[in-house]
């Protein structure tokens, strides 16, 4: 099983969920985060007081995926996620160990 | 119809007129001179007694009004106006000290405050007299700006009161996030009896005698609703207070940006309706010179909110909501002194100067300045204060539309106006770095830098302002 965690902009969240729902996947978790990257982040003024905030809001998907098609889930995010400009975002995939389902305890591959 | 109730209560509202100027007016002398007075007022006089001495209901009403709608700026208006330009962690400290303070001065106010400021004749610097509101009662009148035109005195007190309130509330604006709730609470009390007490009188108290009418009314100074006794006065107080105060942990270093325009944008719509009892009520009547200075309070305040915009605009920003707001008060404030004291045309030109002054001063001068006036209540009520109180002068010109007579003295009036501004500063400066230090010395004045760094809400209240 792998773990896959992409960090993507806020807005491409839906065009991501429905492609990995046709891929089969069941579920995943979303966080609203704060990073920076490459992109830069933007300059903010209130009464004349700049604040250079390079922080820049972003998605986290956390997406648990059996190996036979980790591989696939991985293109699917990078191609629905995709703007081709700087701060699209990045995807990481972890071993993961195990899995369960609190309901029913099932383990496994049958848990995700 | 006119039941013998009320045939009374204008009998001794005539009394009353004439006794409001008296000191020591206390209850059970009031009533016994009625009783030798009432005798006196011949029966031939007793109509014109009626029609001269009772409070019109149309006017009372207004007044009535009026008051609701200052206390409204208060809270909820400024304490959101306020507590949406600080962080998260103060938020709470914010609305918990204008709530806090705004009653504190309500109190002392029917205490002391009318007393020293509206009581009877003393000086020109302060009124002795009605303490606890000794003598007033539900039939005791007040004049107003027309001849035999009167309003309930309890109105009166009521509207005075609030501002009052309002003004030692807008200081805090120059104390956020750093002051000790209790130093503030000292600071207040002290404040009021001592700098906003004594400077409503000298602006605003027409005495028997110029002997004890107060300073600058006596000089002829055009305040209509409060540009020096307020603005100016809380203004500079709050200046004094952030240089004494010092800078908050990480002014210029970490961020401090505003947690919730909304709610500085609710603030701000509430100030500005409040504004028009503020203003319009300081005709006491409801008459055409509120009309006057509701017309006025609109268009200011627009060109203010215009003006500031195009102002960052020309400075290299973008027109923000925050300088939409920032301008609108500031519009507010240079009107203020104005209202009925000028032309809707001369209200444009005050409050888009207004704009531009205080954009360019908080926008490019403060930053380079070594104080840390938090919110900008000098840059806006002081600074717009002074361009309100000395353009009044100008504001009165006929030419401009002004309600001046046509033998009207700009220069003369000009000289004035710059003198009322001169004492106000200087009072409101002196007085107010004496209750800084006697607030620090009670109590001392900042926070740890612990609580500080924690935030108000937690480290002076054990609450949040948000739980979610």
């Amino acid at each position: 099983m792998k773990f896959i965690i992409a960090i993507i902009k806020p807005f491409k969240l839906d065009e991501v969920r429905e492609a990995l729902t046709a891929l089969g996947i069941a579920g995943m978790t979303v966080t609203e985060v704060k990073g920076f990257g490459r992109q830069k982040g933007q300059t903010e003024i209130y009464r004349g007081a700049e604040y250079a905030t390079n922080m820049v809001p972003k998605l986290k998907l956390e997406v648990a995926a059996s190996d036979d098609i980790a591989a696939q889930v991985v293109e699917t995010i990078q191609a629905a996620a995709d703007t081709q400009s700087i701060g699209d975002g990045k995807i990481f995939v972890l071993d993961l160990a195990a899995a369960t389902r609190i309901r029913t305890g099932e383990t496994g591959d049958t848990a995700l | 119809m006119m039941t013998p109730y009320r045939k009374i209560g204008a009998a001794i509202s005539g009394t009353a007129l004439s006794l409001i100027v008296s000191a020591q007016a206390w209850a059970q002398e009031v009533a016994e001179d009625i009783a030798e007075a009432a005798p006196a007022v011949a029966e031939a006089v007793e109509a014109a007694a009626e029609a001269a001495a009772i409070a019109d209901k149309g006017d009372t009403a207004w007044m009535m009004t009026a008051t609701v709608l200052v206390m409204a700026m208060i809270v909820p208006g400024l304490a959101l106006f306020y507590g949406g330009l600080v962080r998260t962690k103060n938020m709470a400290s914010v609305l918990t000290q204008v709530i806090a303070v705004a009653s504190l001065a309500m109190l002392v106010w029917v205490m002391y405050g009318y007393g020293l400021a509206f009581g009877g004749d003393a000086n020109q610097f302060i009124s002795t007299g009605k303490f606890f509101l000794a003598g007033v009662t539900a039939d005791s009148t007040v004049a107003t700006f027309t001849d035999g035109v009167v309003i309930p005195e309890f109105v009166f007190i009521a509207f005075q009161m609030t501002f009052a309130a309002i003004t030692v509330s807008l200081v805090i604006g120059g104390l956020v996030e750093r002051m000790k709730f209790s130093a503030l609470m000292v600071f207040a009390l002290v404040w009021l009896t001592i700098v906003y007490f004594p400077i409503a009188h000298m602006v605003w108290y027409a005495g028997a005698t110029p002997e004890t009418t107060g300073l600058l009314f006596d000089w002829g100074a055009l305040d209509f609703a409060g540009g020096t006794v307020v603005h100016i006065n809380a203004g500079v107080s709050a200046l004094v207070g952030a240089i004494i105060l010092g800078k908050r942990l990480g002014y210029q270093k970490d961020v401090m940006a505003p947690h919730s325009l909304t709610m500085t944008l609710i603030g701000t719509g509430l100030l500005w309706v409040g504004w028009f009892g503020f203003n319009a009520g300081s005709a006491l009547e409801a008459n055409g010179s509120a009309g006057l200075a509701l017309i006025n309070t609109l268009v200011a305040t627009a060109a203010g909110v215009l003006f500031w915009m195009l102002t960052e605009k020309a400075i290299g920003h973008q027109g923000s909501l925050l300088g939409a707001c920032s301008g609108a008060i500031a519009g507010l404030v240079a009107v203020t002194p104005a209202a009925g004291n000028s032309g809707p045309f001369g209200a444009v030109l005050l409050g888009a100067l207004a704009g531009v002054v205080c954009c360019v001063f908080v926008m490019k001068m403060k930053p380079k300045m070594g104080f840390d006036d938090s919110l900008d209540a000098f840059g806006i009520h002081g600074l717009g204060g002074i361009v309100g109180s000395i353009g009044t002068a100008v504001t009165m010109l006929p030419a401009l539309g002004g309600p001046g007579a046509e033998d009207y003295d700009l220069g003369g009036q000009l000289v004035i106006q710059i003198m009322a501004v001169a004492v106000a500063i200087v009072w409101a400066g002196v007085g107010s770095a004496i209750a800084f230090y006697i607030a620090k010395l009670v109590t001392g004045l900042r926070v740890s830098e612990d609580i500080e760094r924690e935030g108000l809400d937690l480290g002076e209240h054990g609450e949040r302002a948000y739980n979610y």
